[in-house]
């Protein structure tokens, strides 16, 4: 039993159960990226390891960030990343060829990471602003749409179609519970859907191809569907209780590509099976409500709609990795956040957290702990 | 509570009530989420298992070792040698001219095999090795072995090399075994076991005709492999069965002596047992070692072998066609007997046979001659004026009766089986009248009559028989029920008399067997193939040796009681008596006396400039300085 007369007050106030569950799908990610490696610390579970426990620090450094300080620093933390955004974008046009990190010395940043907890951040605050009455004006809808389409145009060329997919669903989202009309929403989705076939029907030979390949990857699995197909067999053949800790065959001999990155929910279904993928996806789950809750639990307007958007990050994150991995969506190039190999999406997701955390120490005074 | 204005209250029932919806949907991918998974790795468990099994387990096939194939005695004609070989792997090369270079400093590699190697190496499909050498000498091997890591792409492993003890002289029967082509590959349905290094197929001859029985079933070692095909380690193999072991009915001794005897000539030879139709040797000389051809054959040594006008490509046995020249006469006698005409009836011979504005003519003047005389000193003229009585339409069945145009079931590719004309075939083929000329053509087996030296040889088993022999090249074959020939025995006995007197003081007068007791019946024969003056036809020498006539032979032995048939045509060998003769008493002779054989045929090699090793490598020479290229370097044991 933890009491605050062992703890310190402030340590005692972090949301344990948040870190617990997070440093567990990390931990879990880390079995699984050794295994990825051949039964080795080298040369992704150590680093991950290291990125891991770093964001963790300044995740909760920031939960001591104040409302209004957030509120302060959105649309600044929005100006300066799309200005990196365009800095990236200039500075492919002078190498002559595609683009997506800044080059900063010691460190590589990729700008497009920021623009997704800023996106959330910075329409969160645009709605805050705009008074109730005028939410279904249009003065309410072009300027989200600007903020929104901007970012998400030039991550679109750089091109990294993942990340700009990303982007606008996170500001989507937003922008739905802001509360805007319905039409917004329902208009382009029903124009995609009567615009998709008439688009298949005048494609290229080779661009069909590609849609045909992610309808059924099976159809060409040596070229562009040997991802999917062969993520597809590793989920598959792990079965219910998998084949095992470092047993698994299409990650160890290499069949399965990129299994400690962008599929590495594959190399962990074969090894630990239907039963490791569902307590990994039941843990997410747990992660994002709460931050749902976070949201539903705000007493601002601003803290709703950012609460809920840095949940929903995590959500597609999550759930678009997973439906890809899984064969449901194309392969986009989102990893799975905390458990994949790499440091932007950890980033990220450690970003949402420590504002989620800093959002939710606001709305209570005691230690949930206690 | 805080007191709200109404927009701001019912902001907030949007939000919670958008927040619900959203929580749903969240909810609702996590469901499908996991019964996505839940399909993939329970419904489709068993489809997933088995694909991830074929990614991770490969079979890597092991050759099986092809059949022997024997001879009558069990003596190995075609066998596997164990060897080594170098390989190399086109996708594993990092550096190709230096490896090249490489492997030609550690191997000796004649400048022909770099530039093959080269040339393969820019064809091959990635995958395919290409063969650097077979058969490497131990020392070579090791070589390459320790530099290995040096020399990535290169493999060198141990297999097995086809040797034929026989070398040359068993080339046009038994053909050789190469590397499958592309177009195998794809005619075998890609059939994975032709792209492993060192997997030879049959190409030419029985190698080829026999392939199924001699390949057998390749086995495999199931292995475990990295998607980049690195092995990670062996599982249980699965056995590979060898193939099966064919015999012939050659005596392989009696076949190489024939082979040997033939010498310079461009010849083929075949011996019949006449009491079982076996074919106890068949060589067709000059030929090529298919122990070359089995380790792959050089451009110029296929250029040279291609360019020779003694064809040593071609099976003269059975692919070729000749004019069976005054061999028909005794079956013609037999004929004429059938058709009555007395034996003892004599037509005057002058030399010469006008016909129209046309005068056939005989090698000389005999004079009044029987039937016996004829055949014994080959008289042209009594056959051109007894056919012209009967005709041809009565003489042919006789002549297809005893094997010309006749097909046999041997197990040899692109058989040709000539013709035996008639009246009836003309109109079919030229669609023009029968003339008394071809009649008189076909009296002495010139004009339309082609045979192969096969059909000769069976020619003479069924002039000493008297029975239908039909000629069987596989043991495993039934031997055919001989039936009787419809021909008269008292006529049989005397042609097999006759053809007694062509050896004993007619044309072949000189080709006596030296045996007590063993005496030989035959016929010569000499086709012509151009028209020679009679002063060239006299001097040989004078004329081009293409132009020269066809020396024929074939015979039988004991002339009283049959054993052995056998016939021969040399090609451009001029006189039957010459040349075709003593080269089947040879043969025969080593039937009975083996030492007496083995020591005419020394006589006979010092003659023509020793065996037919020293020759051919005598030859080889001539050819590449000839030809401006460099000697090849002296052969390593």
């Amino acid at each position: 039993m933890i009491t605050s007369a062992i703890i310190p007050k402030p340590l005692a106030r972090l949301p344990w159960r948040l870190i617990f569950l997070v440093t567990g799908i990390a931990g879990f990610g880390l079995i699984v990226l050794y295994s990825a490696a051949g039964g080795s610390v080298r040369p992704w579970a150590m680093k991950q390891s290291i990125v891991f426990l770093g964001f963790l620090c300044i995740a909760v450094s920031m939960s001591w960030m104040r409302e209004s300080t957030i509120k302060a620093i959105a649309f600044p933390l929005y100006g300066v990343t799309l200005m990196m955004l365009i800095g990236v974008e200039a500075l492919g046009f002078v190498s002559k060829g595609a683009q997506r990190w800044l080059d900063l010395g010691p460190i590589r940043l990729q700008p497009s990471e920021f623009m997704k907890p800023a996106i959330v951040l910075t329409l969160a605050r645009f709605y805050e602003l705009v008074p109730p009455a005028e939410i279904r004006k249009w003065r309410a809808i072009w300027p989200a749409m600007a903020l929104l389409g901007v970012p998400a145009f030039l991550i679109l060329v750089q091109p990294d179609l993942g990340t700009c997919i990303m982007v606008m669903l996170c500001g989507v989202t937003v922008m739905f519970l802001a509360g805007l009309p319905w039409w917004i929403f329902a208009a382009p989705a029903g124009a995609v859907a009567v615009a998709a076939p008439i688009v298949y029907s005048m494609m290229h030979g080779y661009q069909r191809k590609r849609i045909d390949v992610f309808l059924d990857p099976e159809s060409d699995p040596l070229g562009a569907g040997y991802h999917i197909a062969q993520s597809k067999i590793a989920i598959g053949s792990g079965g219910i209780w998998g084949k095992g800790f470092l047993h698994g065959s299409q990650s160890h001999l290499q069949y399965l590509p990129e299994g400690h990155t962008d599929f590495v929910f594959a190399t962990m279904s074969e090894e630990w099976g239907l039963v490791g993928g569902v307590l990994l996806i039941l843990a997410f789950a747990m992660v994002i409500r709460w931050g749902m809750r976070v949201s539903s639990r705000a007493p601002s307007r601003f803290g709703q709609l950012a609460a809920a958007g840095l949940s929903a990050t995590i959500f597609f994150y999550v759930s678009i990795n997973l439906m890809m991995v899984m064969g449901l969506a194309p392969v986009v190039g989102v990893p799975l956040p905390l458990v994949s190999f790499g440091g932007s999406a950890v980033m990220t997701v450690m970003l949402c957290l420590g504002l989620l955390m800093a959002l939710e120490r606001q709305q209570r005074t005691v230690s949930r702990l206690i | 509570m805080k007191h709200m204005r109404i927009t701001t209250a019912h902001q907030s029932i949007t939000f919670s009530r958008r927040m619900m919806i959203l929580g749903g949907a969240q909810a609702a991918v996590g469901g499908l989420l996991i019964g996505r998974m839940g399909w993939l790795a329970i419904a489709q468990n068993e489809k997933y298992n088995l694909l991830s099994e074929s990614n991770r387990v490969q079979l890597i096939p092991v050759p099986p070792r092809r059949g022997w194939i024997i001879d009558r005695n069990g003596k190995p004609m075609a066998i596997n040698k164990a060897s080594f070989r170098v390989d190399l792997i086109p996708q594993q090369i990092v550096n190709g001219p230096h490896i090249i270079s490489e492997l030609q400093r550690l191997m000796n590699l004649p400048p022909d095999e770099v530039e093959r190697i080269t040339r393969e190496l820019a064809q091959s499909r990635g995958f395919q090795p290409v063969s650097v050498a077979d058969n490497v000498p131990y020392e070579q091997y090791a070589a390459i072995t320790v530099r290995l890591p040096d020399l990535p792409g290169v493999a060198a492993s141990q297999g097995f090399t086809r040797f034929y003890p026989g070398g040359p002289t068993v080339g046009q029967l038994v053909g050789y075994v190469g590397a499958a082509s592309a177009a195998e590959y794809e005619k075998e349905n890609k059939n994975p076991l032709l792209l492993i290094p060192g997997v030879k197929i049959g190409k030419e001859g029985l190698e080829q005709t026999l392939e199924s029985t001699l390949r057998g079933e390749p086995g495999g070692q199931r292995v475990e492999v990295t998607a980049h095909g690195k092995l990670v380690k062996e599982l249980d193999p699965k056995p590979d069965r060898s193939g099966g072991t064919v015999q012939l009915t050659i005596d392989s001794d009696l076949h190489e002596y024939a082979a040997r005897r033939i010498g310079e000539q461009s010849a083929a030879v075949v011996v019949i047992d006449v009491t079982s139709g076996d074919i106890l040797a068949m060589p067709s000389m000059p030929s090529f070692d298919p122990n070359n051809f089995s380790d792959g054959i050089s451009k110029n040594e296929w250029k040279m072998l291609s360019g020779d006008d003694h064809l040593p490509l071609v099976d003269k046995a059975l692919e070729s066609l000749y004019p069976s020249g005054s061999t028909i006469k005794p079956s013609m006698a037999m004929a004429l007997l059938n058709a009555g005409i007395d034996r003892t009836q004599r037509v005057n011979c002058t030399g010469s046979y006008p016909l129209g504005n046309h005068v056939f003519h005989c090698d000389r003047r005999h004079g009044p001659v029987d039937m016996d005389a004829a055949v014994v000193h080959s008289c042209d003229i009594y056959f051109y004026d007894m056919c012209r009585r009967v005709g041809a339409e009565k003489l042919a069945p006789m002549i297809r009766s005893m094997g010309f145009g006749e097909k046999f079931d041997l197990p040899i590719g692109n058989q040709r089986f000539g013709t035996v004309p008639d009246p009836q075939w003309m109109e079919r083929k030229y669609h023009r009248e029968w003339q008394t000329y071809d009649t008189i053509n076909m009296s002495i087996g010139q004009g339309m009559v082609l045979i192969n030296p096969l059909q000769l040889a069976v020619m003479a088993s069924r002039l000493a028989t008297g029975k239908r022999v039909v000629p069987r090249l596989l043991k495993s074959q039934p031997v055919q029920p001989q039936a009787q020939l419809e021909v008269d025995q008292d006529h049989l006995t005397f042609i097999r008399k006759a053809m007694w007197g062509v050896v004993d003081h007619g044309t072949a007068a000189g080709a006596k067997l030296p045996l007590d007791g063993i005496q030989m019946a035959g016929k010569t024969g000499t086709a012509q193939t151009h028209r020679l003056s009679a002063s060239e036809r006299g001097n040989y020498t004078a004329a081009l040796w293409k132009l020269r006539d066809h020396s024929l032979f074939m015979g039988f032995v004991p002339f009283d009681n049959p054993r052995y048939a056998a016939a021969t045509i040399v090609e451009h060998g001029g006189f039957g008596a010459a040349v075709a003769a003593p080269l089947i008493r040879d043969t025969f002779l080593f039937l009975y006396d083996k030492p007496k054989a083995m020591a005419a045929l020394q006589n006979f090699e010092q003659s023509i400039g020793g065996t037919p090793e020293e020759r051919l490598a005598r030859k080889t020479a001539s050819w590449r300085a000839a030809n401006g290229l460099p000697p090849l370097p002296a052969k390593q044991a």
